[in-house]
């Protein structure tokens, strides 16, 4: 089986149940949501393209991972969250870092290593963490943020609160088995947490069918008697009615696993060609692009226009015009700063030693320790 | 005062911290109904019930990171992973993630979380349950390690670990458990980072930690009497961070040291505090570093060959005797 032909024909078997019509009205979208949801992809969209730009540029460094295809399932799920909701997430971050409200800028002045990112520049694209809003970090090692997310969900069950955890997670992570020690601890234990996989047929470049023996993943959570469903990750209403349906369940102590479809529009990374797709299945992907197509739908709806379709699209271009500027602007992390997040309290014989440096620089005579001695390695 | 075992000792220390702070909680493999493999948590959970004495699947990853994600919310999580070469099995949450994300956040999630966890051989265990890779982590920088050798600082250096706003490895002994000493009755923290010359002594300096830092006290005592040496003991008591300074002063006393330790030689903590050695105090030796670790094997489980491999107290005079006579001071 080609790549992708997995992620193809799960789209096709999902389409069925997931995109089902919204005929309830509390669980219909708004038009404003709808507009908003859009809004929200063209955004992530702009900036994503923006960030390969500036990766070639070698403003950014590193790893590089986009969310180009996933707009949809972004900006539906996120949606769903409480402002007192906990996320987690893995290293394809940046547009749910965008969506939970955390400012473009700080988000590219992140990626662009500067001491106004989200992670004042320690983190960079992997590792974007916002206390204030609650999003609890990009995580650069695939399945590492599952066993913490649950913690979470864990200590919201301790104090008794009303809060929920998301754990964001590609599909190679259910392969791993944090993932399946987590999924038994949650149910075991009641948690409240949703586990969302985004399931976009690959992992790098090898398939789901290729990597995992049961590849609707979102059957896993059966060996935990855990509640779980697929959902069509192109389109973001169904991503919003799936996770708020998930998240009611995992609020009343009953953990579940969501499985989004969607597309990965380029490579694994972005110096990732995608050699390993067939021409045919490049221009697949690009014509179920959910962003386009849900132009279309709104535009079917009478909610968009050509003319706002161009003004979201000019308005999305000189927001990340405006985060670049902010992250261009913002200096450097000082040198002087290497030694201030080692530990969170100050412990005596702290290293704060440079490579070059000696451990004892005083000339090690008898008799002449005291003279000119100085101590790089001096507690704080 | 009172004179109690290891094992009270950290018992004391718990309780005393879950019943001083609702947010410590004990989390870990069979230690509520069945007290833990080495009842360190017993009647723990019949005095604070399941919510804070858990029982885990045996998923040491999942159960360690969990309590990480607990601890990154404020909760202070006392994991016991039952002994320290299951830690292995955790090894990614505890590197990569308990240790990297005060740092890699640029500061904004402290994880107030301990991992206990005993290493230790000599009991036929075999191989896969007689290690001592608590290095393993005193190389990692955003870990915190700290491994008492008697039963008072047992207790202080867990009080002062639960306390603490990082990722603190306690490393027990399986062979200290049993051993009894003076503790105080009121709580004392102990200082993190911070060796302790446990004997004050002029001719030799021997550096150990943990079980082996009983050895040379033992050893010291022994050759006081029999061969009128006076030894300095330094015991570690922190692995991270390293109190490079205690040690240093010491060898200046003495001008010769001997490095105790229960873990391989090679890489080993030894061959770091000879290397401290060589920078701090180069020209004071009389002789070169000492070292006495166990022998470079898995750990056979045939007692002869058990004894053999591990360092013991007759190997650690040895060492000090013919660390002695390279001097050429030795009386």
């Amino acid at each position: 089986m080609p790549p992708n032909a997995a992620a193809r024909s799960a789209r096709a078997t999902s389409t069925s149940t997931a995109r089902r019509r919204r005929p309830a009205p509390d669980t219909t979208v708004s038009s404003a949501e709808a507009l908003g949801f859009y809004r929200q992809m063209v955004l992530i969209r702009r900036f994503e393209e923006r960030a390969a730009r500036a990766y070639t540029e070698a403003k950014v460094g590193g790893y590089c991972h986009l969310n180009l295809g996933e707009e949809a399932t972004v900006a539906g799920l996120m949606a769903s969250l409480d402002e007192t909701d906990y996320v987690y997430t893995n290293y394809r971050e940046h547009g749910y870092a965008i969506a939970r409200g955390i400012e473009p800028g700080r988000v590219m002045a992140e990626l662009y290593g500067r001491s106004d990112g989200v992670s004042r520049g320690w983190g960079g694209s992997m590792h974007m963490f916002d206390v204030a809003s609650r999003f609890m970090g990009g995580y650069g090692i695939v399945g590492g943020q599952v066993p913490l997310a649950t913690g979470t969900a864990l200590a919201i069950d301790y104090r008794g609160g009303r809060e929920a955890v998301v754990c964001v997670m590609g599909d190679g992570t259910t392969n791993i088995g944090a993932f399946h020690e987590s999924l038994n601890i949650a149910a075991l234990w009641s948690l409240p947490i949703v586990y969302v996989v985004i399931n976009n047929g690959l992992g790098m470049g090898t398939t789901v069918e290729q990597s995992s023996a049961e590849p609707e993943l979102h059957k896993r959570a059966a060996s935990y008697r855990m509640a779980s469903a697929r959902v069509d990750g192109n389109d973001p209403e169904a991503v919003y009615d799936a996770a708020r349906t998930a998240l009611a369940g995992a609020r009343s102590g009953k953990p579940y696993l969501l499985e989004t479809v969607s597309g990965r529009l380029k490579g694994h990374s972005v110096v990732d060609p995608a050699t390993y797709r067939t021409k045919e299945e490049a221009a697949a992907l690009k014509a179920a692009d959910p962003v386009a197509a849900y132009a279309v739908t709104l535009h079917d709806r009478g909610l968009l226009t050509d003319e706002s379709i161009a003004e979201i699209d000019a308005d999305a271009m000189s927001a990340v015009a405006r985060a670049v500027e902010f992250a261009d602007a913002s200096p450097h992390p000082d040198v002087s700063t290497l030694f201030d997040y080692t530990y969170a309290t100050p412990v005596p014989n702290d290293s704060r030693r440079l490579p070059g440096a000696a451990l004892y620089p005083a000339p090690p005579r008898p008799g002449a320790e005291d003279a000119g001695a100085v101590r790089i390695g001096a507690a704080r | 005062m009172s004179l109690i075992t290891y094992r009270q000792a950290l018992n004391d220390a718990l309780r005393s911290e879950m019943l001083r702070d609702e947010d410590v909680f004990l989390i870990g493999e069979e230690i509520g109904q069945f007290e833990g493999s080495y009842k360190i948590t017993a009647g723990l959970l019949a005095e604070f019930g399941p919510k804070r004495v858990r029982d885990t699947p045996i998923a040491e990853e999942g159960f360690t990171g969990a309590a990480t994600g607990a601890a990154m919310v404020g909760l202070r999580p006392v994991v016991e992973i039952m002994t320290i070469n299951f830690s292995l099995l955790a090894l990614d949450q505890i590197v990569n993630h308990a240790a990297k994300i005060y740092g890699m956040f640029g500061g904004q999630a402290r994880v107030p979380m301990v991992i206990r966890t005993p290493g230790g051989g000599g009991q036929q265990l075999g191989a896969t349950h007689s290690q001592n890779i608590e290095l393993f982590y005193a190389f990692v920088p955003g870990m915190k390690v700290v491994a008492p050798s008697s039963p008072a600082d047992a207790k202080a250096l867990m009080l002062a670990a639960i306390r603490d706003d990082d990722p603190v490895l306690v490393l027990e002994n399986l062979s200290l458990y049993n051993t009894k000493g003076e503790v105080p009755d009121e709580d004392v923290p102990g200082e993190i980072g911070r060796a302790k010359v446990t004997r004050e002594g002029s001719d030799i300096t021997v550096v150990a930690y943990s079980r082996m830092a009983a050895v040379a006290l033992e050893i010291a005592g022994k050759l006081a009497e029999s061969d009128g040496i006076d030894v300095e003991v330094v015991d570690l008591r922190s692995l991270r961070p390293l109190d490079r300074d205690t040690v240093i002063a010491s060898v200046k006393k003495t001008n010769c040291a001997v490095v105790l330790e229960d873990d391989w030689l090679t890489y080993g903590i030894g061959a770091e505090i000879a290397a401290t050695i060589s920078d701090g105090a180069f020209d004071w030796l009389d002789a070169p570093v000492r070292r006495v670790a166990m022998a470079e094997v898995p750990l056979p489980y045939a007692k002869p060959l058990e004894t053999a491999a591990l360092p013991s107290a007759d190997d650690a005079i040895t060492a000090v005797r013919e660390t002695l006579d390279a001097t050429a001071r030795r009386r």
